[in-house]
This record gives C-alpha cells, structure tokens and sequence, in this order.
C-alpha cells in the first residue's frame, strides 16, 4: 500500500446531504497554473466535486469534465471505484455545474480539454474514492465495536468476519465522522478497475435515444431562435425587413441583437424558414476584402521576413549555406471547421434577477460568467445545467463564450425570455472559430553524413490566444499554440543550428484549438520533412528516425509501431507504407498507414498505431480515442478546408465540408505500449501523426511531397 | 391536421404539411432520439423508419407520413434489447452518441434486408451515415455481432 497523504493545500470536507447520504467534497485551489488572466467569477458556492453515497447503496459521481465521446463518464469514475470499493452496477454519473470545487487541477479554472482530464484527475477522484471508503469503513466498525483495521471492503459491503454492512446502511454515520487526515492509497497490484478495458457507462442512453444533449432541452413555453449572420466576417446588420418572416407560421418574433438578427419561433422549421425570409442589409465592413489566396500571398512574403524567436540554437545564418545539400519547403494549411455533429446550441431562461441555462460546453464557469456580464448579474444568478455535448473537439470551449452569449442576447431581447438557439449546419460551417490558417517556410541543410545540420523554420499563423481572456498564455510574443511540435521537436536535440520564428498576422477570421491543435500542422511538416531528409539519406525512414532519436518514449512508439505493422515485411504490389511519430498532450504516439492508388483515388487500407500514454485507465477508451482521432486527422488530409473569397465562407454543408466516410474507413490496430512513464492524454495525441504517416506514404507511391492539405488530384499522380 | 403513427402511437399534428417529418418528431412530439445533423440528407443522424423503410426525416416531408407508420429509435425495442442495440453496447461503439440513433435505425433495415451482410454490404447501406467521433469500425464489427445475435433468436 503506498500513503497518500494530503497536503495542506488540499481541502477536504465531509457533510451529510439534504438528501441524506455521505457527501465526501474535495479540491485543490487553483493555485497552480493559472491560463492567462481568466475572468474569476466562478464564486457560486456548490458542494465540490463529489461522490455521493446514498442510502439506496447508489453511488453518486459528479463530474469536474464534461463527456463529449472522449469518455470521462466512464474514466473517472473507474478512479473512485477502485478505491471505494463500490459496485460498478450501481454508479450514477452527473456534470458538475460551475463552481471553485470544480476547477482543473492544473489549469486553475474548469475546463475539460487538452487531453488532460484523466492525467489531471487521477490524484484527487482516486483520494475522494479513498476517504469514502476510510469514513465508511470506520462507521461501520464503531457500529460493530471492531478495530477498523480488521475490516475489509468489497463490492459495496464493508466486512468484518461474517458481518456485512452495505454502504448504503452506513452513509448517515460515516457523515457524521471527521475525513482522515491521510488515505491509503490502493497498490498498483491490488487494481480492480485501473489498467482494465472498461466498457462504457453512457453507452446505453445513446442507443435508445435517451441521452440528452442541449439540442433535446424541451420545456413548455420554451421557443426556438435562429439566428442570421453576417456573410462576412466582423459585419454588422445595416436594416432589415422582417415582414415576410413574421408571415411564416409558427414565427412569433424577429429581434435584432449584436451578431445579426433572431427568427423567434414555435419550433426550428418555422425559425429557419422565418431566417430565410429576412431581408437585411449588412455592413460588411473591412472583412470583404479577406480572401484564402491573398492571405496566403501575404502569408509567402511574411514568412521571408524575422519573425518573433520561438527556439534558436547555434548558428544557422552560417551554417546553412555551407551545406553542400539543401531542402527548401513551404507548406500550406488552411482553416478547419471542428463540425462536431450536434450542431451549437444553447437554451436560455429569464426571469427576473435569475438565468438558467441548459448546453453542452466545454467550459462552463467560463460561459456563465459571460452570461452575467451580458445580464449585469452575479454568476451566482446563473444556473447552469451540463447536457452531454454531442461532439466538442474544442468548438465548445470558446473562450469568447461566442453561443452562448448570442443565445442569452436572444432571450434578452425576447419577449417571452425563454428560448432555444440553435444553429443550423450553414451556421456551423460558416461561424468561424475554426484551425488557423497557417504557412510554414523550412530550409534544410543537410550534412554529409545525410543529418541536418542546419534547419531554418518560419511559421505564420493567427494566434488563438490573442485578445482572449487566455492571451496570457502568450509567452516572450509567442503563443505556444502556434508552434507547439515545432520548438518542442524531439529531433531538435541532434539539430546543432536551428531558428523558429512565428509570425501572427490578425485576420478578421475568429479562430480555436481544433483537435490538436498546433499539432495539426506541425506534426505534419517535421515528420514529412524527416521522411524527406531519410530518403535524401538513402536511409530506411524508421532506421533515420532512430538515428536521430533521443527520446525514449518516441523510440519506444516507433519500435511498436514498426513490429506490429511489419515494417521490413514487403507490401503486396500496388500497396505503399508511411510512418510518423510525434508526441503532444504528454502522450507518444507512432502511426504507420498502408494505401493504394487506385484510378487517381487514395485508399488508406490498414493503419496501426502504436501510443505510450503512461498508464492506460481504461484501455478500451484509450483505444476508441486512437481509432477516432485517426479518422478525424484523415478526414483533414482528405477534405479538410474552409476557403474564402471576399469575405465570405465557399463551404456550407457535408456536401461540401465533407467528412471520412464508413466506406473510406480503414481497419486500425492500436497498441498501447506497458509504460509506468508519466500520464499523457488520449482524445487529441492520436490525430497529429496520421497525416504525415499518409503523406509519407503517397510518396513511396508517387516520389512526390505533399506540401499542402487537403490533398489535390496532383498529389496523387506518380512524379 | 395530419395523422400519423409513431412508435404505435397515434398521432395529430397541426403543421404545415411541407414541414420535414425530423421537425415534427423533434418538436412537435418531443421525441428526441432522432437528431439533425445536416438538414439535408447528408449525415444520416435523422434516419427513421417509415412503413419499415429508412428514410432521412430532415427531407421527408410530413405529408409523405400521412396515414404511415413511422419508428424512431425510442421505438425499436420496449427496453433497448434490440440485437443492434445490444451489441453497441458489447462492441463499446458510441463515442459523443448523438449520430448513434441514425447509425442504428439505418443499420436495422440493413439486418432486416440481410441478415448475414459482409463488410462491403455493410459499407454499401452505412455511408450515408456520418460519425465525427469516427466509431466507424466500432459500427462495422457491432453490425456483424448483432447478425449474430440474430441468428441465435434475438430478431425483432
């Protein structure tokens, strides 16, 4: 058994419930890293995250992180569980509303994103589980007159000898006693829960149609709004003519409000017919001179100018053209819509000097705290209720708060105060908030013995930080974000002259973390890049990547992901490998793709991937991870791209911002590497590598670089 | 008004009869299994069955349910022990969950159709359905499960 004690900057509180039940609340104050200057208006007080053990034996786990398919419903409660000791047939998952007990260990405000939820977790969920069971245990053995040490607990039951006593029947007198000043913690070997492949606990409410998520809030006199944008970036409403939307039936009201105009209705239909129907004159203002292929003209030159320094070491001004072979690359990536499929939505109730708000988001106190300014409230006059988030992928953590505020703005220009926002898809696709655009501008000089020797590396691309609330985050002029996977390159260490300089020119474009974020791209440009300077080498691109590998943990993937997909085993005629490894949300992970082309048209057959993400809490979920961000990456390098011209967004739909199909679906192996290494995450590590690990493999089909995504008809023609 | 039955049930509804079946589900009778995802026709998260038949409800049409017997995914089992449903739950297949209701209708006229498909069947009836979470091998291997279940009595 290992002790786990405490520490003073930990609180714990018991207290009985109203409901009766022993409540065990825990947090950390946010003391730790704290992102940037965040608003600090999550003052509501509310009981903690907690489990609640309740007179009926049900266990109670509120949830600090939201579930938006990455699995923390499940996750997390494996880490109470285990050390409860409770039945797993009997946990009872909820979100947590805003509140301090809730705030992320380490970010210091709540949030669920960067991959971190179960890393972030494991301490405090395993100490909450923990001290339950220490107050149940020493109920129970004051109730029998034994010593709390000869008491052992099993599914639920405390037990000493033959006696049995359910949690259930002990909750009242183990919320009477004070918490432990320190809990043992569970052996790695004595896990029940942790490391096991574990099967879902939401899994049955979404296949009979009754989970919930913001979009299936419902309640009487509750009306629908949809709203009209303007088609260009920044614009604003000029005048409009409500006339012909108020003639459509089911339409009650048309209201102006900051980001366009409201169509007010009995139901969506009648909303979304009475929005077609406006007729509005908009300014457009300076946005419509914005288009992609000017943004990426000045982008071009920017990158032949200094930009800001984001890593340095020796001196490549010198070094580089005394290289004999050189490699000289620019990379274009363009801006990304997340499209989670539940498209944003929020339902906003008024009345009074009270707001209550139902949605699915990935940072709730963040968005509360919005609606209370909009309203001049207290956040603590904000309710908010946590829907399951049908898809997130960062879209549901605006620190700009951008729809829920437009859906409190609605319902405070309503008449009935009490209404629905939803966007239709148009409105997903075309609402912003998407990857930066972004230009990489590399030169390479190559050593004689085939290393590079010198390596010059430009990025531009808008920040994401910058003028948000998290702008803090920016360090030294760079926004990590921007060059994550780039300055943090494990290769760096055998680079001996390498500059990193970004450049962030503003766009009138709103943009977010996507996925991965900086990974997205930068993942794609190094490992391309190394798989350039092997086959420059003459060297097996594995066998480079090793020679210039330092890291343990990269080497380890690599290795894996090599014996498992047969690396040195031939291919079929016609099939083509390519492989990549990069690390990002402190998780390795190595992908090896296998593709055809067949009639100019890409087929991805097999991919096999291979991540050390420390310990695996639950197997099974990490494994679901790597399987999803594996489609969501090739679904970026095959048709991922939001294009603009004059302002306005081309794309619209799924006809035109399309996504991977089931029949463009490869089979996928994931092998999770026996690590005991430091915890990583598992929802985004599996999206950055898949790409370039594609990309590597059109070349040993074409001989061609993929330089720009998503990939054009040319790409797929032999050089 | 127009008439229709769902899950069984009778219904009224007092729409205009252009009006796409999904909304009429969703906020007329708050049944809100069935999702929309695209409006139209694209992402298969509003499939429901009509007369037995799968249908995108975000551009069918109310009126084309007049007299008709419609099922959403609240109706295809009393207690979620459908064979799909079933083997979602062994094969751990939702991510998010909300496409899942889409997947699952679409996918139980596909076993009703053929009771034994291969993976290119499978293909064939299921890419009409997008999932962003991209449990797309996750569906692939609970269609096969769930034939199986069905083969050993558990057909609806």
């Amino acid at each position: 058994m290992s002790n786990n004690t405490i520490s003073r900057r930990n609180f714990l509180q018991t207290s009985g419930t109203l409901t009766g039940g022993l409540l065990i609340s825990f947090f950390i104050p946010a003391a730790a890293k704290k992102l940037g200057e965040m608003p600090t208006g999550n003052t509501m007080f509310a009981p903690n995250a907690y489990l609640n053990v309740l007179p009926d034996n049900n266990i109670k786990i509120v949830l600090s992180h939201v579930e938006m398919g990455q699995g923390v419903w499940t996750t997390l409660p494996m880490l109470i569980a285990e050390e409860l000791d409770c039945d797993w047939n009997k946990v009872i998952v909820e979100h947590a509303p805003p509140g301090q007990p809730f705030v992320h260990t380490v970010y210091g405000l709540q949030i669920t994103g960067g991959s971190s939820s179960t890393w972030s977790e494991f301490e405090r969920y395993r100490n909450a589980g923990a001290t339950a069971r220490a107050l149940l245990v020493q109920a129970a053995a004051q109730k029998l007159n034994v010593d709390p040490a000869s008491c052992k607990t099993e599914n639920g039951f405390v037990i000493a000898g033959d006696k049995r006593i359910s949690y259930g029947e002990l909750t009242e007198a183990a919320s009477k006693l004070p918490p432990p000043a320190n809990v043992q913690l569970k052996d790695k070997k004595d896990w029940n829960y942790l490391g096991k492949p574990t099967k879902r606990l939401d899994a049955k409410a979404k296949v009979n149609g009754q989970a919930s998520f913001g979009m299936d809030v419902h309640f009487p006199g509750m009306l629908t709004a949809v709203v009209a944008h303007s088609p260009v970036f920044g614009g604003t409403v000029k005048s409009f003519d409500a006339t012909a939307a108020k003639a459509i039936k089911g339409v009650r009201e048309v209201v102006k409000i900051p980001t366009g105009v409201a169509v007010i209705a009995d139901h969506f239909w009648a909303a979304k017919q009475g929005r077609d129907a406006l007729k509005i004159e908009w300014n457009n203002g300076a946005g419509e001179s914005f288009g992609t292929i000017s943004q990426f003209d000045s982008y071009k030159k920017l990158a032949t100018q200094r930009g800001t320094s984001a890593g340095k070491a020796g001196d490549v001004e010198t070094a580089l053209p005394k290289t004999k072979k050189q490699i000289n690359a620019t990379y274009e990536f363009p801006y990304l819509a997340h499209a989670p499929m539940e498209p944003l939505n929020c339902t906003v109730k008024l009345s009074g000097n009270s707001c209550e708000i139902w949605t699915g988001t990935q940072m709730p106190g963040v968005d509360q705290t919005a609606a209370a300014t909009i309203l001049g409230f207290k956040p603590e006059q904000v309710k908010m209720n946590i829907q399951f988030l049908g898809g997130g992928f960062g879209r549901r953590a605006t620190p700009a708060s951008d729809f829920v505020s437009e859906a409190v703005q609605v319902a405070k220009a309503s008449s009935g105060k009490f209404t629905k926002l939803v966007w239709s898809r148009e409105d997903d696709i075309r609402g912003g908030y998407y990857r930066p655009a972004f230009l990489h501008q590399v030169n390479i000089g190559i050593g004689d013995d085939g290393m590079p020797a010198a390596w010059k590396h430009t990025l531009v691309g808008q920040s994401i930080v910058a003028g948000t609330p998290f702008q803090g985050l920016i360090k030294d002029g760079v926004d990590g974000t921007s060059v994550e996977g780039v300055n943090d390159s494990p290769y760096l260490e055998s680079i001996p002259n390498y500059n990193i300089e970004l450049h962030s020119p503003n766009t009138p474009v709103s943009v977010l973390w996507w996925r991965s974020v900086g990974h997205t791209h930068t993942a794609f440009v190094m490992e391309t890049l190394i798989d350039e300077l092997a086959h420059s080498a003459g060297k097996d691109p594995v066998e480079y990547r090793r020679s210039l590998l330092k890291s343990k943990r990269h080497l380890n993937v690599l290795n894996l992901v090599a014996e498992k997909a047969g690396w040195n085993n031939p291919l079929p005629a016609g099939r083509y490998r390519g492989v990549a490894v990069h690390e990002s949300f402190a998780s390795y992970v190595a992908q090896v793709a296998e593709i055809s082309i067949e009639k100019g048209q890409l087929k991805v057959h097999r991919v096999v991937c291979a991540i050390d993400c420390g310990l695996a809490v639950n197997p099974e979920g990490v494994r679901a991870q790597m399987e999803s961000g594996i489609i969501f990456g090739l679904t970026a390098v095959l048709y991922g791209e939001i294009f603009l011209d004059k302002g306005r967004v081309k794309q619209r739909n799924f006809h035109d911002y399309k996504i991977l199909r089931m029949n463009e679906t490869p089979v996928i192996e994931v092998h999770i590497a026996d690590s005991n290494e430091k915890m990583g995450g598992a929802g985004e590590p599996g999206t950055p590598p898949i790409a370039p690990a594609i990309a590597n493999a059109i070349f040993a089909a074409t001989g061609k670089r993929v330089r720009k995504l998503p990939l054009q008809a040319a790409d797929l023609t032999k050089a | 008004m127009i008439k229709l039955t769902v899950n069984g049930q009778p219904f009224s509804v007092d729409v205009e009869p252009g009006m796409p079946l999904l909304w009429v589900i969703r906020d007329v009778l708050h049944l809100t299994g069935t999702k929309y995802g695209c409006g139209m026709a694209q992402c298969g998260a509003c499939t429901v069955h009509l007369n037995g038949d799968a249908v995108r409800s975000c551009v069918t049409p109310v009126k084309r349910a007049e007299n008709q017997t419609v099922t959403t995914i609240e109706g295809l089992s009393p207690n979620s022990t459908h064979p799909l449903q079933q083997a979602w739950i062994a094969e751990d297949v939702p991510q998010c969950g909300y496409c899942q209701s889409g997947q699952i209708m679409a996918a139980a006229v596909l076993l009703k159709e053929n009771p034994n498909p291969t993976d290119q069947d499978i293909d064939d009836a299921m890419s009409g359905n997008i999932c962003r979470c991209g449990t797309y091998q996750r569906v692939r291997k609970a269609i096969h499960h769930a034939a199986e279940l069905q083969k050993q009595g558990g057909a609806q």
